[in-house]
């Protein structure tokens, strides 16, 4: 098999296995909207608060979302094996944890763009934002299942590492949260939003090219 | 590579080994602790008795003797600890491991200082005990990368395991410094308040430079100090089954 | 300058001599926890290596 076509073979066997449980791929889903919710509740109803706070709530219950994912990523073939064995394949585990990435963003940072309008509704943003915060979901969403990816990675082989990959992977989150919710807050202001974006573009390539790397040298430890 | 004559290499070399630094540890130390209590001794009545008070914040300003060497140390630290990282992992030396868990706490240490003192100088300054400053939000930012890797060492039950994850969540998170000070940076000048922060770029006289410059130097052999014992006491741990420590213990006997 | 005009630091005496105290703490636990630690160690293994040798 060619270095290309196991590349694409995980990618589907991944989207696969997550198909086989499709209820639960709505849960990242729901939690994004209830969080959002939580906000109002919490801080008031009132309509000019709401509006001024929307891009940055909406833009940390979206990294809470992708957080909360993350340990699908690698926990299942962990448990059962399959990552051992896509050690011992002759493919460069690079690109096999660079495709599994890729499947578990389409899984649950992808699908989020779904409910975007429907909180943009919620919180009151300006529809002239609409547009750059779906841009700024699809660019910021890929970055956050790739810098997760190497939280998870180190984390993976603890019994109850869910709360030290919060600590691990959030603050290496706070530079995407700061452009993303930056450019959203721009946006609803009319004001352009081009420094914003490219500087996602450009961390999202940077993780593309750096992240594979520590996260396959992490899974090796993790497996040991 | 014959730039090094050998006998430097083969020091180095014998170095590595445990029982030879654990020993050279031990001669170290009380000569880098005279050095540090005259340096800080010198900082201290230079920063507290002979600088000036400033025309702006009247005595108050004397925090930057800790705060500003203590932020650099953060970073400095940090930054070693990357370092020891790297060579970890291509190398496999164990003492880097060792020097890497130790500056651990040693740099959290220095952060948390950075942090207080940072809020201690803002109050009489801003009236709040905390504003969102460039610096003390990066500052709290690193305070969490230096708790993760406490945390993560302390999480993972084999050795060896946990020594490689910190490493490459040191170095991880040395990538990261820039791009989170670059972000947080410019976040800030977004949202700047009505105050411009007087710690970021204080206009600073040769008086009140050199006791900064004098501290930072004697926090550095403090660093090197507090490193030393504390990779005595991890060395100690790892190596209890060996024989150069059954060989400590009777001589200590 | 006298030692009360000194002690007082213009009126931030406490924002002063806190920070400094602090530090002192902080830079102070951080030598004697692993002093204090390997004592407590070294004392534990010649304890065991004691009656190993039994």
């Amino acid at each position: 098999m060619s270095l290309k076509s196991a590349f694409f073979a995980i990618i589907r066997r991944d989207l696969l296995l997550a198909f086989r449980r499709r209820a639960e791929m709505a849960n990242p889903l729901f939690f994004f909207v209830l969080v959002v919710t939580l906000f109002p509740l919490a801080v008031g109803a009132q309509a000019h608060l709401l509006q001024s706070m929307a891009p940055g709530v909406i833009w940390v219950s979206a990294l809470l979302a992708a957080l909360l994912s993350l340990d699908g990523l690698f926990r299942s073939d962990f448990e059962d094996g399959s990552l051992e064995q896509m050690l011992l394949s002759p493919h460069a585990l690079s690109l096999l944890v660079l495709g599994k990435i890729i499947a578990h963003w389409l899984v649950t940072g992808l699908p989020l763009l779904l409910v975007a309008p429907l909180l943009a509704m919620f919180l009151g943003l300006p529809e002239q934002a609409m547009g750059t915060l779906l841009l700024t979901l699809i660019l910021a969403t890929p970055l956050l299942s790739l810098i997760g990816a190497i939280g998870v990675a180190l984390t993976v082989g603890l019994r109850r590492g869910g709360m030290i990959l919060s600590l691990l992977v959030l603050p290496l989150y706070v530079p995407v949260l700061i452009f993303a919710s930056s450019a959203v807050d721009r946006a609803a202001s009319g004001l352009p939003v081009n420094a914003q974006l490219n500087m996602l573009t450009a961390l999202l390539f940077l993780a593309l090219v750096l992240v594979p790397l520590p996260t396959t040298a992490a899974l090796k430890m993790s497996i040991n | 590579m014959s730039v090094f004559p050998d006998a430097v290499g083969l020091f180095f070399h014998r170095s590595a080994s445990p029982p030879h630094f654990y020993a050279l540890a031990d001669r170290f130390i009380p000569w880098l602790t005279v050095i540090f209590v005259v340096l800080i001794l010198a900082g201290l009545y230079g920063g507290l008795y002979l600088a000036p008070s400033d025309y702006q914040q009247g005595d108050s300003y004397r925090i930057i003797y800790i705060h500003v060497p203590a932020a650099w140390m953060s970073l400095f630290i940090y930054v070693l600890m990357a370092i020891m990282g790297g060579i970890a992992l291509v190398w496999r030396i164990k003492l880097a491991e060792v020097m890497l868990i130790s500056s651990a706490p040693i740099g959290a240490g220095f952060t948390f200082i950075a942090l207080v003192t940072g809020s201690l100088w803002g109050k009489p300054m801003w009236g709040t005990w905390w504003v969102w400053d460039a610096r003390l939000t990066s500052e709290l930012i690193l305070l969490f990368l230096y708790l993760g890797i406490i945390s993560l060492h302390g999480a993972i039950e084999d050795q060896r395991n946990a020594a490689r994850a910190v490493s490459i969540l040191a170095l991880v998170g040395v990538v990261n410094i820039p791009i989170i000070h670059y972000s947080v940076e410019w976040w800030n000048t977004l949202h700047q308040g009505p105050t411009v922060t007087k710690m970021d770029k204080p206009s600073i006289h040769i008086t009140m430079l050199v006791p900064l410059l004098i501290m930072a130097i004697a926090f550095k052999f403090y660093y090197l100090i507090a490193v030393l014992q504390s990779a005595k006491l991890e060395l100690l741990k790892r190596e209890s089954g060996s024989q150069w420590v059954k060989t400590l213990l009777e001589n200590q006997a | 300058m006298t030692l009360q005009t000194f002690f007082a630091m213009g009126g931030y005496a406490f924002y002063v001599w806190s920070a400094y105290g602090i530090t002192f703490l902080v830079l102070l636990f951080n030598i004697l926890s692993p002093v204090l630690l390997r004592k407590q160690l070294l004392r534990q293994l010649s304890l065991r290596q004691k009656r190993g040798n039994r």
